[in-house]
């Protein structure tokens, strides 16, 4: 009785040192292009309702996050102009600025309205005018991200991606004895808010086609078990809880199946595609190996997974039915595991052993080249943003664990800095609008 | 005797401040029972669990896990491997003799790794040394229904650093005795 009152108390304190333990990340570029594009940003008119969001830092922040694009600096400005009319080419081209963004902030009822400009002051085109973005006003940060995203599309061809959200694993405390969060945020990682925690460890978040759910590993009960959960309600359902090995969650394309690794109390773990509607389970792969990791490709025909069948880990794919036979896929490295395969589907992210150290490197599936992308010495678990533009993975530097993302072609790296312990198993969510 | 048994579950979980996690359990795994007592074996009626070095091993099993030998509950493994290591043979038999004279005492094999490569591939590579071990003490004619197997891969560490000194502390499978 008396320990009951304890440890419910120790809950709540937990409970309540947990809610201020929110995950704020900070973006350092640790790698860009040798010549940044210069984007003048110039700070937007509020709106009544906004709070006071400082819409133009938020589009800078995610600019530069790229390593593509630098801000120029508000003392450089050579005036704060609110319309296209308004901006003086010859003086932006002098301040150095190749691009200027103008805009401004109204409220409509419980809404925000931005409208904004985008002029290339080089030529003095009008790449987008008065384009309008409407949110509600407990979101103003959705807003400026969407803003980001046509800026960003404009000038590269490539659909942005900052109005998106990501999932990862924060611990806190020393060794043995550990807390876990699983933490959902903003691309840019604000937002955060926490979606499971608890004393034994969760892993291997998984975002579903649509965004609403999350599937994850909990060893809350000391064994693992498969859950998923509505990240909006915090509504769980418990998918797989079988013997032995529960683990390795990845939603189908059509959102409608999971696949995951199994062992049985046998201890052997295979690849598996569990309905998530009827429940029915197809078994995948079946071979004494650790076969595990499973990754859909975009189609949803192929089941991509590692495999320590011919020895040390490599990755396969196979079929996504029953009794089909698997292709070795990846070669010319001793250790390649845990792939995700790029919007496309044309090539895979994975962690591959470099001497000594674990890094994420990228396959080209058709000319099966591989191409190494961090520098980190215990680098893992890549994750492909759903443009394809850039991957979020985790590093470790020193005791810490940290957050990077690197884009596709390897030459921009940046660090998302947490103000709390260590940060892991990073997801990024897919597109929402 | 009850409120004593309450008082020290409520010890030990403000002890491993691991509130809402199982602290019997994790008294539990620091249990190492007692040849020859029954039920709750390694814990003696004040609750605390204790092992006993001095006692002589006796009766079924021979060498009891009350003997320094079986006192030694954690089996390490060298990186990327199941195979147990010589210096781990007679441990695991000592337990293994003890088991199979002991067919109501259930073991939990929990497999760990260290913290290198990626974070599922390990939990199967935990997995793979928790079936060795259980293997292992089956050959001594532990029954598979005493046996149950859990893998946290790299997930839950002895050890904190990132060097050979730590990861060869996380390689590791732990015998824990439940019940």
């Amino acid at each position: 009785m008396m320990s009951r009152t304890f440890r419910n108390l120790c809950c709540v304190v937990l409970l309540l040192s947990g809610m201020q333990a929110r995950a704020e990340l900070q973006i350092d570029i640790t790698r860009g292009v040798t010549d940044p594009v210069p984007v003048a940003v110039v700070p937007f008119t509020h709106a009544a309702n906004d709070g006071g969001a400082d819409f133009a830092s938020i589009i800078d922040h995610d600019l530069a996050s790229t390593g593509r694009f630098k801000a120029l600096a508000r003392a450089s400005m050579p005036a704060q102009p609110q319309r296209a009319a308004d901006v003086n080419a010859t003086a932006w081209r002098t301040a150095r600025a190749d691009y200027v963004v103008v805009g401004r902030a109204t409220a409509s009822g419980d809404d925000i309205t931005l409208r904004f400009d985008l002029i290339n002051v080089l030529n003095g085109q009008l790449l987008l005018s008065d384009e309008a973005i409407t949110v509600p006003q407990k979101s103003p940060r959705k807003a400026a991200h969407r803003i980001s995203d046509r800026i960003y599309e404009k000038l590269t061809g490539v659909r942005g991606a900052f109005d998106t959200r990501i999932a990862y694993v924060a611990v806190e405390g020393t060794p043995p004895s550990q807390r876990y969060q699983l933490v959902v945020a903003d691309a840019d990682g604000e937002n955060s808010a926490i979606a499971a925690r608890g004393n034994q460890p969760l892993m291997s978040p998984a975002w579903s086609p649509d965004g609403e759910w999350l599937a994850y590993v909990s060893f809350e009960k000391g064994v693992a078990a498969v859950n998923v959960q509505k990240v909006r309600t915090g509504e769980l359902r418990q998918v797989s809880a079988r013997a032995g090995v529960n683990g390795a969650p990845a939603f189908s394309p059509d959102g409608k199946r999971l696949a995951l690794t199994l062992s049985g109390s046998s201890g052997n773990l295979d690849i598996y595609v569990l309905d998530l509607a009827s429940q029915n389970l197809v078994r995948i792969t079946e071979d004494p190996a650790i076969d595990t990791e499973p990754a859909w490709s975009p189609d949803g025909q192929t089941i991509y997974f590692t495999s320590d069948r011919g020895g040390g880990p490599q990755i396969y794919a196979t079929a996504a039915t029953s009794g089909s036979r698997a292709r070795r896929v990846s070669f010319g490295t001793s250790y390649a595991a845990r792939p995700r395969v790029s919007p496309d589907g044309k090539r895979l992210a994975l962690v591959t052993q470099e001497g000594a150290s674990f890094r994420i490197a990228a396959l080209d599936l058709a000319s099966n080249t591989m191409t190494t992308l961090s520098r980190g010495a215990l680098d893992e678990s890549p994750s492909f943003a759903p443009n394809g533009a850039m991957l979020i993975y985790a590093g470790r530097e020193g005791a810490q664990g940290v957050l990077a993302t690197v884009s596709v072609d390897g030459q921009v790296t940046a660090r998302l800095k947490s103000r709390e312990g260590e940060v892991r198993e990073p997801v990024w969510g897919p597109f929402t609008n | 005797m009850k409120r004593k048994h309450l008082f020290v579950m409520f010890a030990v979980a403000v002890l491993a401040a691991a509130c809402g996690s199982k602290p019997v359990k994790e008294d539990g795994s620091t249990a190492t029972p007692v040849a020859g007592t029954t039920g709750n074996s390694g814990v003696q009626g004040n609750g605390i669990p204790t092992v006993d070095m001095g006692r002589p091993a006796t009766g079924q099993g021979a060498v009891g896990p009350n003997s320094q030998l079986a006192a030694q509950r954690v089996i390490y493994f060298d990186f990327d491997s199941s195979d147990i290591r010589n210096e781990f043979v007679d441990v695991i038999a000592a337990h293994g003799r003890f088991l199979a004279g002991n067919a109501t005492v259930r073991v939990r094999l929990e497999g760990h790794t260290d913290e290198r490569g990626s974070r599922e591939y390990n939990i199967g590579l935990g997995e793979r040394r928790a079936q060795t071990v259980k293997r292992a003490l089956m050959l001594q004619g532990v029954q598979e229904a005493q046996i149950a197997t859990v893998s946290y891969g790299e997930e839950r560490p002895a050890a904190a650093g990132s060097d050979e000194n730590a990861w060869s502390k996380n390689r590791r499978v732990e015998i824990v005795y439940i019940n």
